[in-house]
């Protein structure tokens, strides 16, 4: 492997840290190196590296920039709130503080390639200079000429400097309208099943086998390798649940070589952990102290969207139920529901052309207040006279964000809303009112 | 021994070939656009010589080589000493100076004038350019010194506010004032059009045009240059193996067939050196990186003979590098789940023609497909659906039909696929294990 990276321009053992630290990513840091050339040549003005979450791209970067010792700067998009952010940072790690200094208060583009082409003078390049942006999809929301001219920057400060662009984005979306100068567009793959397996066995634990860790592993992404691939995901969880993994073990229940005991032991946890802990519901200290009391409190082990029980007024939940009739019904339809003597109505002479889909696919449709008034009437069992206190409870649904108002805030006379709740949450309203509104819904006729 | 000498030339050859292609550098005569070069210097050298003043814009698309022949015509009338003495140059870039008090700044800068300007207040543009030009009368001749004038990205000048400094400029050189030479750089051909009416009317109209438009023989000739080493290298002998080899190189079939499908998409040359630098077709030869590459084996076993360094594999290897699709590549990396959702929004685009989706209607289609199988390995629940969902939406492969829908719910939010049916296909059929029911789920006609 380690023979991959030959290089004349750089030592051999440099070269071999290089490799043992970037296990998978050999063919990758060849290529880099190959394009980059030996330090004292000059370079092609920008690269575009792009590849999903976690490839290795800001990895590879920074192991060869670091490991080489090349003069270079990191910066990253998302730290830059400005663009003086970033000026500061690039001439602070080529020129020192003495550069960084003489930016004015907001400086311009033109500052800044005006101070780097001053010092760049009084101390010219011997190696070739980088600049590593990571994340660069944010670049495309700041000042729109601000790629096209780091694009060729090159050219502009007269300076052996080339750009490295890092993005999980194509180029194809950050082309700007009158075209630009095009980078080098390199891909970073992701890593494969085996590479993921090879890589996270890499960090086991002290007090177990290898291939203690390595089996582990491999449960571990079977139940996670369908829906997740990224790397610092995996890591994070694998780390998250080895210890139940180990409990059987520590109690002397079932010896190390015995996989499938072990796997019929976390699978189910593990299935847990991707409904909560993995979509980021529980946190992960959180989830780590269930862990330990679990056996006290199986049921307590629920995410956030399992949560389906908000205490409300008794009317409040009437409202709601009556704006979820109000959304998810059409309204030619309110006469079959909620009038006595309606008829036989099928559902099929309601059914319009247009109207196969049903609409819990397409979402709430917004109604007026009086129609929501009107059936709320009707589902509450009671009289109840439309006082202010009726009226306040539907802003505060608007306020819980249970509700939400269409229409714009100064139409006081016809307001109109939408309900935002979902089919779970609104079935379980229901069912502390014993009311059930399946029946009620057009849907599920 | 042998083997150090090999290293020292490989390096002279690197050297010089990423002079050429990274840095752009000039060559020593042009070809092809011999006339408007000869414009450009007449023109220029009116100004220079003789202080009349003029404007001119040079038009033509990216790559087209635009910013080389102006460098090569300043090179070539600089060498004239009257010319040296004389005239003075600022250039601006409509991407640095992104408005026209920086513009104005950096002329003053340019111009060596800040200590005159010092603290002056300045009622107006056109007040404070008359006074940079009046300055410069005062030099060591009687008469004012010839200023170039050179605004590359010219039409990102035009969206300045009232086109003041292309107003002033372009007025000056129209009245007998100070002598100056205005040259726009720009690839916009409708350029004029954005000028508002009093700038356009005291612009001369003389518009240089470099649609230049190689044929095929002439773009073959091109890489050859480009790639061949020049006759003043030191090593003559190695020098002329590897012209030879080059020369065999672009004789190849395959080669010429990868080049003419580079020719037909574009005629850019930056963008065919880019290629050719691309790091899988110059360098491994170069740089024995990558051991499949045979011509470094044979180098190595027998040292007496200078290797062959281009080989035509290395370039098609380039190519099919440089032409994969990258929205391709992306889905590659897709976990299975986001590949499934993929294929339910293509059927989904299917069926109602291109009409945008929501999450649920996605989720409801993917479960017809989970129903359809007797064992549902997939069976996941909505909330890790809708963390695959968002992850589609952040590789921007779908995007939102109208971003103002916060206040819709994000499980209704209409959303658009940005990938067309024969990249979801082809993605498809390199993805690596896919499940066989899964590939017959995309190929059917109906989810």
């Amino acid at each position: 492997m380690t023979k991959m990276l030959q290089h004349s321009g750089y030592e051999e053992e440099r070269l071999q840290r290089v490799a043992e630290l970037l296990p998978c990513r050999e063919v990758q840091a060849g290529m880099l190196l190959s394009l980059m050339g030996q330090p004292q040549q000059c370079s092609y003005p920008s690269i575009f590296i792009y590849g999903h979450r976690a490839s290795g791209k800001s990895h590879v970067m920074q192991v060869l920039l670091k490991e080489l010792e090349l003069p270079h700067a990191t910066v990253s998009c998302v730290e830059c709130v400005s663009v003086a952010l970033l000026f500061e940072q690039v001439l602070l790690s080529f020129f020192g503080c003495d550069a960084a200094s003489l930016l004015p208060r907001s400086p311009s583009l033109s500052d800044f390639v005006r101070i780097y082409r001053q010092h760049c003078s009084q101390t010219p390049a011997k190696q070739t200079r980088y600049i590593v942006m990571e994340k660069a999809e944010l670049l495309r929301d700041t000042d729109a000429n601000l790629l096209p001219a780091l694009l060729r920057l090159q050219e502009l400060v007269d300076d052996n400097v080339t750009i490295i662009l890092l993005s999980e984005i194509v180029w194809d979306k950050f082309r700007p309208n009158t075209g630009c100068f095009e980078p080098l567009l390199l891909h970073f793959p992701d890593y494969s099943k085996g590479e993921l397996q090879q890589i996270l066995s890499q960090d086991k634990h002290p007090s177990y086998s290898a291939e203690f860790y390595s089996s582990y592993i491999n449960i571990l992404l079977g139940v996670f390798y369908s829906v997740c691939r990224d790397l610092r995901e995996l890591r994070h969880l694998a780390a998250l649940n080895f210890s139940k993994f180990c409990e059987p073990l520590a109690e002397g229940k079932v010896k190390e070589t015995d996989t499938h005991k072990l796997w019929r032991n976390i699978e189910p946890h593990l299935k847990k952990a991707m409904q909560t802990v993995y979509l980021r519901e529980v946190s992960s200290l959180q989830w780590e102290q269930l862990q330990q009391m679990e056996e006290r409190e199986c049921g307590a082990l629920r995410g956030l969207s399992a949560h389906t029980h908000v205490e409300l007024p008794y009317y409040s939940k009437f409202l709601l139920i009556a704006a979820y009739l109000a959304s998810y019904n059409p309204a030619r339809t309110d006469k079959r529901f909620f009038l006595k003597h309606h008829g036989k109505i099928r559902k099929t002479n309601f059914l319009k052309k247009n109207e196969k889909t049903s609409n819990h696919l397409l979402g709430p449709k917004p109604f007026p207040l009086d129609r929501l008034l009107a059936i709320f009437y009707s589902v509450v069992d009671s009289r109840v006279a439309p006082t202010a206190s009726i009226f306040s409870q539907i802003s505060s649904l608007v306020t819980l964000q249970l509700l939400t108002k269409v229409s714009h805030d100064d139409q006081l006379d016809a307001p109109k809303y939408k309900c935002a709740v979902s089919m779970d949450f609104i079935c379980a309203i229901s069912r502390t009112v014993n009311f059930e509104i399946i029946k009620y819904l057009y849907d599920f006729l | 021994m042998i083997i150090c000498i090999i290293g020292f030339i490989d390096v002279q050859v690197q050297d010089i070939l990423r002079e050429r292609f990274c840095r752009q550098q000039l060559p020593d005569r042009l070809e092809g656009v011999e006339a408007q070069h000869k414009h450009l210097l007449e023109l220029l050298k009116r100004t220079a010589v003789h202080g009349e003043s003029n404007s001119v814009l040079i038009v033509g698309p990216r790559g087209a080589g635009k910013t080389m022949l102006l460098k090569c015509v300043l090179r070539d009338l600089l060498e004239e000493k009257e010319a040296q003495k004389n005239l003075l140059q600022v250039h601006l870039n409509g991407l640095l100076q992104t408005d026209d008090r920086i513009a104005l700044k950096e002329i003053t800068r340019q111009l060596h004038l800040e200590n005159v300007v010092g603290d002056k207040v300045f009622g107006s543009f056109a007040e404070n350019l008359a006074f940079l030009l009046e300055a410069l009368k005062k030099g060591d001749r009687s008469s004012s010194r010839p200023v170039l004038f050179v605004l590359d990205e010219f039409d990102l000048f035009a969206h300045h506010k009232n086109q003041t400094l292309l107003y002033n400029l372009f007025d000056v050189s129209q009245s007998a004032q100070a002598p100056v030479a205005v040259v726009g750089i720009t690839c916009r051909l409708d350029v004029l059009e954005l000028l508002e009416k009093r700038v356009k009317s005291r612009f001369s109209h003389r518009q240089i045009h470099l649609l230049s438009n190689p044929t095929f023989p002439q773009y073959l000739e091109r890489v050859r240059t480009q790639l061949s080493l020049p006759d003043r290298f030191p090593d003559q002998e190695f020098c002329q193996d590897w012209n030879d080899g080059v020369e065999t190189l672009c004789e190849d079939k395959s080669v010429q067939d990868v080049l003419q499908k580079h020719f037909n998409s574009s005629k850019d040359f930056h963008l065919l050196s880019s290629f050719i630098l691309s790091p899988a077709s110059l360098f491994p030869l170069i740089y024995p990186f990558f051991s499949t590459s045979s011509s470094i084996s044979s180098s190595s076993s027998s040292p007496g003979v200078t290797p062959l360094l281009l080989l035509p594999a290395d370039l098609l290897e380039a190519s099919r590098l440089c032409f994969t699709d990258s929205k391709a590549n992306m889905l590659h990396g897709l976990s299975i789940l986001e590949l499934c959702l993929i294929i339910a929004m293509k059927h989904l685009n299917d069926v109602y023609e291109g009409e945008p989706f929501n999450l649920q209607m996605v989720h409801n289609e993917f479960k017809k497909f989970l129903q359809r199988k007797s064992n549902s390995m997939y069976n996941f629940e909505q909330p890790v659906i809708m963390k695959a969902f968002e992850h589609l939406q952040q590789l921007e492969l779908i995007r939102p039909v109208d971003s103002t829908a916060a206040k819709t719910q994000r499980e209704y939010q209409l959303m658009r696929l940005m990938l067309d049916h024969s990249q979801i296909m082809e993605a498809l059929q390199k993805y690596p294990q896919c499940p066989t029911d899964v590939k017959q789920w995309a190929m059917s006609a109906f989810g």
